[in-house]
């Protein structure tokens, strides 16, 4: 499938910020439909079938966790969510719901795209086979299940392999910390946010060039946890 | 001098407060004439149905044809309210039915005989004990009322009435009613033509009442009567013009006006002179004092004579005198002090009773002052004939009970005389012995009261007569002088017996007047240290309770203006089941109800408003264990004074509470300015930047290269961004002003967070290089996690703003006891002079403001959010040089 081809539905009540996202992604070549209500959107979803919904969470008729939960239950499209600075919670009730990631208001360009992309890698990923991926000097290969750092072997532990092929099965989007924890320890352990910062503070140790600086493994705080990784030359 | 005439605000505002209510009122329109039969009725029926074919909403609430058939065919066709049914003793009156008018609240309403008393022992119970209270209600809910009554209703001139028609009016109404009334229409009938309709049965009269009837109905009397009917009609046209004229002169009543006092006895001209009163300060326009002196003599009166003193006083309230009780030893010293004090000149008494030789031996009153007291004026009021007849013969109680044992105490004493007399007979003379005797008649009269004192004075005498006067052991006198002897004797032991036992019973009354002034004190002391409302109520309740032996309870209003039972610790002594219908209707006609009053008063307990300066604050309900308590005047009247000292201290607790509000919602108001300005000034000045750039990017004419479009298109979104944290800022701020922020805390480290702030930053820091030391193994700590990022973003935003590029910053964290501690230095130029808690404070900068945005606002978050998490923040200079931020956070989690 080519770029072109892809279709992106945005579903937002304000129209300066449709035309903001309209004008970005067809500079990215996508094709972009729009709605301007949540009813609209799911309908759009249901009709045209996108490869990215972009849906606002202050629509006006239905709260977003509501129209992410709908979508979810006939399409498992790729969701982003849109919302104000503040609505953590609302966020996190989201990303439970099936969202992939969220893009907090006011956006900068640089940022909508990358998640977009992201969330456009993750969906195509799964036809495909599991990649190898690359961030700085590291290297993972999750189909073998290894790790390079700067050409060395990198000895990860096995929680701490599964934590990294969590976040990088959902590369460059968000895992919220009971996605991880439940998918690295279990439905048991929820809750065990200790635990599970710690084993994010030695993989930082292992994997940055700068631990006190992360830039790969990224803390969305109260939220969960962001692995950044390098684009492929291919991506526009 | 002073005292008289300074002004008094007191009055000016009860008279602003009158006229608001007045507006607020129903207008009270009188159909007056002389007599029954002039044709009151008739002409306001008449009236009625004019107004009612103009369309005005005009029910009849209460008008009797009594039979006349011309009146009868008047109220056909005009809507009639039901009469409500009362029985009593098996008979079944129609009354006119109160809670029906209102509820149907015409614009006018009929309601014949004003001065009906309403029938309060039947069943169903009217609500008020005199038809003139019901209309004064309907004139509360703002219906008009048009209503007759007659000259002899009215209170002032009852007894004049009385003097010229031989029968006493016993239904009177208060003059009050007649004066404020808004319009009163004389139905004038020359008593010719008035007998000449009775002659024709077209007058109503009731049947028992036909004989006094006849002696009503002659001409004479019509005369006079029609006469003071007009006099009272034309009184009130002279008022209202006065008042038109001469309304600069209202509005300083204080000054320049005569004043008179009038003495009054409990006897029974005292209701008379204080009708007089009322009538002569009406027609000298002048303030009028009604005076009751207790003295000694008075103590000894019965409860019915202590009633009427106080229905006087109430009387004379009611006419617009002002009401005072003095005590002393003498009525004319008393009055006389009292007059100079009040600046008054004139003094009206009553007929002198004492006549004759009694006249004598103590002057009434009325001479007194005319002969000992100058520079009064003295008036001297005629008993009129028809005036009250009392049973002659006062009641004396007061401890009643004989007290034989005193009686032998004073035996005893002559005994013991005797013997000592005896003893001295050989060595001394008579004279002497007669000392003896008058000192043992001195002593019982000190010690026993009069009665022992006056037997053992007449003992010694017969004892000195027996024993010792020649012819000794005998009762025959053999020198006349020994009468003197004996006289002056008597006379002095019962001069020091009345002396001894007046002093006695002042003391008394002394002491009681003195106890209920220390139970108010006590509970005006506690009340004035007490705070918040639900403490002055427990105070307020156990010392009504205690004071009047019963049970009590302060009701006050909800959001709805309607009173609830009290909630909180119950006091002992609070009432329970107090009947909120009656303090509802207490409350919301700011007068007394129940027990001892006019109106409801078969209720259980008795009602008082709590009357504030500016409206009633609540209700307070008191049920005595015994009735009678409430019933007596000085019980009442302390029970008023005490609600007076409560609604007080109600009323200061609620302006505190007010105070405080009004306070907070102006600090609020005055920080929601500073925020609007200053927001103002920082969002315009990044979207000068935006609208400029933008405008430049847009404009078609303009040739820009790429560069410089990429340039321009920079600086917008820094701006953006610029603006976007100031309003973040400003509504996290408000959201922590406001109390809506909840942390929503989880287990964090500190690296973490430090990563967190490092990563949101990392383009703006780019000219500052950040040093992170962390110690080693820092226990996590259970925080908000975006919150805590938010105060090490700001912290590093601030730093980078206010120090030079090239400028190193540092974070370090050590553990230190329970607490975790952060310090962000930096090798800049230091922190701006002066106190660096200031720097924390909302819209403070440091130095100039220009250039930098945010509103001074980052800091003041910091703080907040420090603050939230049970932390502190601190700047200080950093040694080496720049500035140094310390925050530390508890390292204590939840226990789990």
């Amino acid at each position: 499938m080519t770029d072109a081809m892809f279709l992106v539905l945005v579903v937002e009540d304000d129209a300066g910020i449709r035309g903001v996202l309209h004008t970005l992604l067809e500079s990215q070549h996508y094709r972009v439909a729009e709605a301007e209500t949540a009813q609209r959107g799911i309908l759009e979803t249901r009709s045209h079938r996108p490869d990215l919904v972009i849906v606002d969470l202050g629509l006006p008729d239905r709260d977003g966790y509501s129209v992410v939960r709908e979508i979810r239950q006939f399409s498992p499209v790729p969701i982003l969510v849109l919302s104000a600075r503040t609505m953590e919670a609302d966020k996190i009730e989201a990303l439970d719901a099936g969202a992939d990631d969220y893009v907090t208001k006011p956006f900068s360009a640089a940022e909508l795209l990358a998640r977009v992309r992201a969330t456009m890698r993750r969906s195509a990923r799964t036809a495909d086979r599991l990649p190898v991926l690359q961030f700085g000097a590291v290297s993972v290969d999750l189909t073998t299940r290894t790790a390079l750092a700067g050409g060395n072997s990198l000895h990860l532990t096995p929680l701490e392999y599964r934590v990294i092929e969590c976040l990088a099965r959902s590369a460059g989007l968000i895992v919220t910390q009971e996605q991880l924890i439940r998918e690295v320890w279990g439905p048991a352990r929820l809750g065990d946010t200790r635990g599970l910062r710690a084993y994010v503070k030695m993989l930082r140790q292992k994997i940055e060039p700068d631990p006190k600086q992360p830039r790969y493994l990224i803390t969305e705080a109260g939220i969960g946890y962001r692995l950044h990784v390098d684009d492929p030359p291919s991506a526009g | 001098m002073a005292e008289a005439d300074r002004p008094n605000p007191d009055k000016l505002l009860a008279e602003v407060n009158r006229a608001a209510a007045r507006d607020r009122r129903g207008r009270l329109k009188i159909f007056f004439g002389a007599s029954a039969g002039v044709g009151k009725t008739f002409t306001m029926l008449e009236a009625a149905r004019v107004a009612r074919a103009a369309g005005t909403d005009v029910v009849v609430g209460y008008v009797e044809p009594h039979g006349r058939s011309e009146t009868e065919r008047l109220v056909e066709g005009l809507e009639r309210l039901p009469f409500l049914e009362v029985r009593y003793k098996g008979i079944t009156r129609r009354e006119f039915d109160l809670d029906a008018a209102l509820r149907r609240a015409p614009a006018i309403l009929l309601v014949d005989e004003l001065a009906h008393s309403n029938l309060v022992d039947g069943e169903p119970r009217p609500r008020h004990a005199k038809r003139w209270q019901d209309i004064e209600e309907l004139l509360d809910a703002g219906i008009n009322v048009w209503t007759t009554v007659n000259i002899q209703h009215l209170e002032s001139l009852n007894d004049v009435v009385a003097g010229i028609t031989g029968t006493r009016q016993q239904e009177t109404i208060p003059d009050r009613i007649f004066d404020e009334a808004a319009e009163v229409e004389l139905i004038d009938l020359p008593p010719v033509d008035l007998l000449a309709r009775l002659k024709a049965g077209k007058v109503y009269v009731a049947e028992h009442v036909a004989t006094a009837t006849e002696r009503f109905f002659r001409t004479p009397n019509l005369l006079a009567l029609r006469e003071l009917a007009l006099r009272r009609t034309a009184d009130r046209v002279d008022a209202a013009a006065r008042e038109y004229a001469g309304g600069e002169r209202a509005s300083q009543p204080w000054l320049g006006r005569d004043r008179f006092l009038i003495a009054v006895a409990p006897d029974d001209q005292a209701e008379q002179l204080v009708r007089f009163g009322k009538r002569f300060a009406d027609a000298l326009d002048a303030e009028w004092i009604v005076v009751s002196v207790e003295t000694p003599a008075q103590l000894k009166l019965g409860e019915v004579e202590r009633n009427r003193r106080v229905d006087v006083l109430r009387l004379a309230e009611s006419l617009g005198a002002e009401a005072v009780t003095l005590d002393g030893p003498s009525a004319a010293s008393a009055l006389v002090e009292y007059a100079r004090v009040r600046n008054v000149t004139r003094i009206v008494v009553g007929e002198p009773k004492r006549t004759g030789w009694r006249s004598l031996i103590r002057r009434s009153t009325a001479t007194e002052l005319v002969r000992r007291f100058r520079g009064f004026d003295v008036s001297v009021i005629a008993r009129r004939e028809g005036a009250r007849r009392e049973p002659r013969g006062v009641v004396l109680a007061g401890p009643g009970e004989v007290r034989w044992d005193r009686y032998w105490a004073a035996l005893a004493i002559s005994v013991a005389c005797t013997g000592v007399a005896a003893l001295m007979y050989p060595y001394f003379e008579l004279t002497n012995l007669v000392m003896v005797y008058l000192l043992g008649a001195t002593v019982a009269a000190m010690r026993l009261g009069r009665g022992p004192a006056a037997l053992a004075a007449v003992v010694n005498v017969a004892a000195l007569d027996f024993c010792f006067v020649p012819p000794r052991f005998s009762f025959a006198v053999s020198d006349l002088q020994y009468f003197v002897t004996f006289g002056v004797m008597l006379g002095v032991t019962l001069v020091i017996a009345t002396l001894v036992a007046n002093i006695r019973a002042q003391n008394r009354v002394a002491g009681a007047r003195e106890r209920r002034t220390a139970l108010l004190y006590a509970m005006s002391r506690e009340l004035a240290a007490t705070r918040y409302f639900e403490n002055l109520a427990r105070v307020a309740v156990k010392h009504v309770a205690e004071t009047f032996a019963s049970h009590a309870a302060l009701l006050m209003p909800d959001a709805d203006d309607r009173l609830r039972t009290p909630h909180g610790a119950p006091v002992p002594g609070s009432l329970h089941d107090a009947d909120l219908s009656v303090a509802q209707w207490v409350y919301d006609h700011d007068r007394p109800a129940g027990l001892g009053t006019d109106t409801l008063p078969a209720a259980a307990a008795q009602y008082l408003p709590l009357k504030g300066t500016r409206r009633t604050l609540g209700v307070l309900a008191v049920r005595p264990s015994q009735r009678r308590r409430l019933l007596l005047p000085e019980q009442r009247h302390l029970l008023e004074t005490f609600a007076a000292q409560i609604a007080l201290a109600v009323e200061r607790a609620q302006l505190a509470e007010e105070a405080e509000a009004a306070r907070v919602a102006a600090e609020t108001e005055s920080l929601r300015n500073t925020l609007l300005a200053s927001i103002s000034h920082d969002l315009r000045t990044p979207l000068a930047v935006i609208a400029g750039a933008s405008s430049a990017l847009s404009h078609r004419a303009l040739d820009l290269d790429a560069e410089t479009r990429r340039r321009l298109a920079e600086s917008i979104e820094l701006k953006a961004q610029e603006m976007s944290e100031l309003i973040s800022n400003v509504l996290d701020l408000m959201r922590f002003e406001t109390g809506e922020v909840r942390l929503r805390r989880d287990w964090q480290t500190i690296d973490d967070l430090v990563g967190t702030a490092l990563t949101r930053l990392d383009g703006r820091l780019t000219t500052h290089p950040v040093d992170v030391a962390l110690a080693a193994e820092l226990p996590p700590v259970y925080v908000d996690a975006p919150l805590v990022t938010q105060v090490l973003v700001n912290l590093l935003e601030n730093a980078a703003k206010h120090t030079p590029a090239g400028t190193r910053i540092s974070i370090t964290a050590s553990n230190d006891a329970d607490e975790l501690r952060v310090v962000v230095d930096d090798t800049g130029p230091g922190l701006p002079p002066g106190d660096p808690e200031r720097l924390f404070a909302k819209f403070q900068r440091g130095r100039d403001e220009s250039n930098t945005g945010g509103a001074g606002l980052g800091l003041a978050i910091c703080r907040a959010i420090v603050g939230a998490h049970g932390g502190q923040i601190h700047a200080g200079p950093c040694p080496g040089g720049g500035a140094r931020f310390t925050f530390t956070l508890p390292t204590a989690g939840p226990a789990s």
